[in-house]
């Protein structure tokens, strides 16, 4: 709420403008009060808070004991956490080129006018991106299953082999096809928005140069996709290392191949709610937030460096 | 329609590769659709992608709005809640937040921008269970604000709003309604608002999909069904059939899951010409 000055003009006659640009100095602040403050209830105080909780642990008998950095350096060494964050890691470097490169050749697809019905195309592709992740999950473990799922059903008319989805080789690509189902469209919007905006000029000037369909896909279409394709990736990385919904609800379908450590999150999520340790899954949150952060700065970081050179 | 010039034919081959990609997005949306048509029986027993047994679409539909009492009911106007509430509360501060860093240059207003920039990339689900405890220590997880507090945050909007500001409201502008006397927040309501309403629309879509879909955070706060929102409440009827002596209700779970997806479905298609011009601004700048 912006407040009417009340203040009786002083003796010393200061100029309209100067005065009103002084006052004005700290108006932008009330713009942005009202998000910081439940930035700062829901976002810094539980990151401080888990941070002072990791740096004490739960006594059976005679309530806490200050362990400082022990739950950290602890999680750090965890080798659940390591087979969990090795797990992401692997969806990291297949899923989310295989994701990213798909909606870049569909883009570029739509974008070139080569296809009847573009439109549908972009719309329908983008379609599953409305489906909630559990409804996706549901929707994929249905049609995973071997005992009465699709892959049954196949199995069973047409006399095929498809291996069980949810076994111990394939669940975790079992994961990454749900996870590109449900945002390689999204992605791929992304980038067809960025393609829409490349000036009309510049496909002048190439047409006048000469240059046939596939040399302006290399040359000008793609060197415009990059700042897209930074985000989206950064996008990616975050959600990569939060995977929590897919492994989690498929877990009930396959309970002796997906662990209650398959990823970091659950990790966490599994500590809290069926191990009762809050102090020790404050620090693994901890540990992975940070885990995350740096992983996207560096990324960004590169991006950045690669570009300037 | 397409920016490339002249003497462009449709290749069949491209033409051939997409509608296999298409396929592939509509796969899991038709077997719903031909599963919620079938009975508990048939569904297990029958090939998914074709129909079978009686048309059961509007008996499991009845059932799914009744069973428990009309469970699914009370979820779904829980989630209506959360996304009212959450969803509209995010862009409102989101809103408020990057046009007050675009158009003040205001003490401190760089230390506002790298905080929550780098908020973006912590993530929210590491930040859930944290959360939970500092709630719980409040007393407030098992109650709608557990949901709806942490849902208004969003900083990837208030980047947006941010970016779009920067480029939809002309600080010239600005400057003719201060000479004129207007008050900031007037300015803001009726000059800059006007100009900020396609980036709005876009971030409540972006938030509204964030909150319909939301899983993590309801099911880390709130342990009460009363509370549940669509997402916890079906999986938690997906668990049943896993549980022993347990009846299973995977008719209900797929119907549910349809009547979960229709409406978000058709507000995403009547709307989605907005998510381009939003993804566009917030994905080709940086």
């Amino acid at each position: 709420m912006v407040v009417p000055p009340t203040r009786a003009p002083g003796p010393v006659a200061v100029p309209r403008a100067a005065r009103s640009r002084r006052r004005g100095r700290w108006i932008g602040w009330l713009f942005v009060a009202p998000f910081l403050l439940v930035f700062a209830v829901t976002v810094l105080a539980p990151i401080g808070y888990a941070g002072y909780l990791s740096a004490y642990q739960d006594l059976m008998v005679g309530g806490e004991r200050f362990v400082g950095l022990d739950n950290l350096l602890g999680a750090v060494r965890d080798a659940r956490l390591h087979e969990a964050v090795g797990r992401v890691c692997l969806i990291l470097a297949v899923q989310v080129p295989v994701m990213t490169g798909l909606a870049a050749v569909f883009a570029l697809a739509i974008d070139s006018g080569r296809l009847g019905a573009a439109r549908l195309f972009r719309i329908g592709l983008f379609l599953p991106y409305a489906v909630p992740g559990v409804i996706a999950t549901l929707l994929w473990g249905f049609l995973y299953g071997d005992q009465f799922g699709l892959v049954h059903s196949v199995n069973d008319t047409f006399g095929w082999h498809v291996p069980n989805p949810l076994s111990g080789t394939w669940a975790l690509p079992a994961i990454g096809n749900i996870v590109t189902w449900e945002y390689v469209g999204y992605n791929m919007l992304i980038f067809y928005s960025a393609l829409r905006v490349i000036p009309a000029e510049l496909y002048e000037a190439a047409a006048l140069d000469g240059a046939g369909p596939w040399r302006v896909a290399w040359s000008i279409k793609l060197p415009a996709l990059r700042p897209a394709l930074v985000i989206a990736t950064l996008f990616s990385i975050i959600g990569s290392f939060q995977l929590f919904n897919e492994p989690a609800i498929l877990k009930s379908l396959a309970p002796n191949v997906i662990s209650t450590y398959y990823t970091p999150n659950m990790y966490a999520y599994n500590l809290s709610f069926a191990g009762q340790e809050y102090n020790y899954s404050a620090a693994i949150a901890l540990v992975v937030g940070v885990a995350t952060a740096v992983c996207a700065w560096t990324f960004q970081a590169v991006a950045a460096r690669r570009k300037d050179a | 329609m397409a920016a490339t010039p002249h003497r462009i034919r449709a290749s069949r081959a491209l033409t051939a590769v997409m509608t296999l990609a298409l396929v592939y997005a509509f796969l899991p949306l038709v077997w719903l659709l031909v599963s919620a048509t079938k009975t508990q029986s048939s569904l297990l027993t029958s090939f998914g992608l074709w129909f079978d047994g009686p048309f059961a679409l509007w008996d499991n539909v009845g059932e799914t709005l009744t069973y428990h009492d009309g469970v699914f009911v009370r979820w779904l106007l829980n989630t209506l809640l959360y996304v009212v509430a959450g969803a509209g509360g995010a862009t409102a501060l989101a809103t408020l937040a990057g046009y007050g860093l675009s158009k003040f240059a205001f003490p401190g207003r760089r230390g506002v921008i790298s905080v929550v920039l780098a908020a973006v990339a912590v993530p929210s689900t590491a930040l859930a269970v944290p959360t939970f405890l500092l709630f719980s220590r409040l007393g407030l997880t098992n109650t709608p604000w557990a949901v709806i507090l942490p849902t208004m945050v969003s900083p990837f909007g208030m980047y947006l709003m941010w970016v779009f500001a920067n480029e939809s409201v002309p600080d010239s502008l600005l400057e003719a309604a201060r000479i004129d006397g207007a008050s900031e927040l007037r300015t803001f309501r009726s000059v800059s608002l006007r100009l900020l309403s396609p980036g709005i629309v876009t971030v409540l879509l972006f938030n509204i999909v964030a909150t319909w879909n939301n899983y993590f955070l309801p099911l880390v706060m709130l342990s009460d069904p009363e509370w549940f929102p669509l997402t916890v409440g079906l999986n938690q009827w997906n668990a049943q059939a896993s549980t022993v002596a347990a009846q299973p209700i995977f008719h209900l779970v797929v119907t549910g899951s349809l009547l979960t997806i229709v409406p978000l479905a058709v507000c995403f298609l009547a709307l989605q010409r907005y998510w381009r011009s939003g993804l566009a601004a917030g994905s080709v700048k940086q």
